[in-house]
């Protein structure tokens, strides 16, 4: 997706475009019982992602769903010494906070899939803000676009995918304040 | 877990464009939004707390987060594919929030049907949700597909896999 600058667009924003921002790695591996869990929402029965045997013939050991891929790097709801909501894509949490736009939601994804993840890998990544349209205007409010690339490694450096987000941040008239 | 049952895998040259999945009819609860949520360690409140979501978010009602229709995405494809079946790509865009009490119907059509130049087959299929009459989100998704019986597109590593 094309790097877009707009004029309306302060600084302190223009200069976050395209440059990598807040490098992480995991504080926990990525385990199967968890990965477990987004099969039973999905009632996913792929006997890839559940049988030692039919994973070991096809990918040579167990994998996680390709599509938990950003779940391993979400953080806790709460851990010791933390302070307020723990967010995972930062960048969206600071367009929100810079442009005084205190709703948002996601309106597309792209995620490109490359090695598997298996059980026991760190997932590190990184988030590269990539474009902030102009002031918007949509049924939920008024607001700005922007779309934020994530790229994932495992432990060993291999690229395990490419997410990009495009986010809506708004003001919704009559909201209760934000808390 | 033993003695799955692994399903017949769809080959590419059986597959054509024009060709229509298997529809996978789901009726959305509380349940259903709050159990993908959380198993996607998605703990932003429009997808557990009902009055966050309509009176700070202005819906009506907690709705699907975005892993979790991934989640469903993946799912409906590979039930296609079987487990030889490895995404390469999936682009989709939520036009309107899933709630609880809606059915969710998702289908898809093959649009193209290609080999990459290392001989890896390729699938794509152009999914839509729907909720009703309304068409809640689109997705295209680039799927890899066996060539033959002793092909696997899973052993593609490098070079010779181009999502």
């Amino acid at each position: 997706m094309s790097e877009n600058v707009n004029d309306d667009i302060p600084a302190s924003v223009t200069d976050m475009i395209g440059k990598p921002m807040y490098p992480e790695t995991a504080s926990f591996p990525v385990e199967r019982s968890y990965g477990y869990n987004t099969l039973a929402a999905t009632q996913n029965g792929n006997p890839l992602l559940w049988d030692d045997e039919v994973a070991d013939e096809l990918t040579g050991g167990m994998i996680v769903a390709p599509t938990t891929l950003s779940l391993w790097m979400r953080p806790h709801f709460w851990e010791p010494g933390a302070q307020g909501e723990q967010v995972a894509l930062k960048v969206h949490f600071d367009l929100k906070r810079i442009f005084g736009l205190p709703e948002a939601v996601m309106t597309d994804n792209t995620i490109i899939f490359y090695d598997p993840v298996r059980p026991g890998d760190v997932i590190s990544n990184q988030q590269v803000l990539k474009s902030v349209s102009g002031p918007k205007t949509t049924k939920l409010g008024a607001g700005r676009f922007w779309v934020i690339d994530v790229e994932f490694h495992n432990q060993d450096g291999a690229l395990v995918g490419v997410e990009s987000y495009t986010g809506f941040g708004y003001n919704r008239p009559g909201a209760r304040e934000a808390k | 877990m033993s003695n799955v049952t692994i399903p017949t895998p769809v080959l590419f040259p059986s597959v054509s464009v024009g060709d229509s999945l298997p529809e996978l009819a789901v009726d959305v609860t509380p349940t259903t939004v709050v159990l993908g949520a959380l198993a996607s360690r998605d703990w932003r409140p429009m997808h557990h707390d009902y009055k966050f979501a309509t009176e700070r978010n202005g819906v009506q009602d907690i709705f699907l987060n975005t892993p979790n229709q991934a989640a469903w995405f993946e799912r409906f494809i590979t039930d296609w594919t079987g487990p030889k079946g490895r995404l390469g790509r999936m682009k989709f865009r939520m036009k309107t929030s899933v709630f609880p009490g809606d059915r969710m119907v998702l289908s898809g059509t093959v649009t193209a049907v290609d080999t990459d130049d290392t001989g890896c087959g390729w699938a794509s299929i152009d999914v839509a949700l729907t909720v009703g009459e309304t068409v809640a989100s689109t997705c295209e998704v680039r799927v890899a597909v066996p060539v033959d019986e002793n092909d696997n597109p899973w052993s593609r590593t490098g070079d010779r896999w181009k999502p």
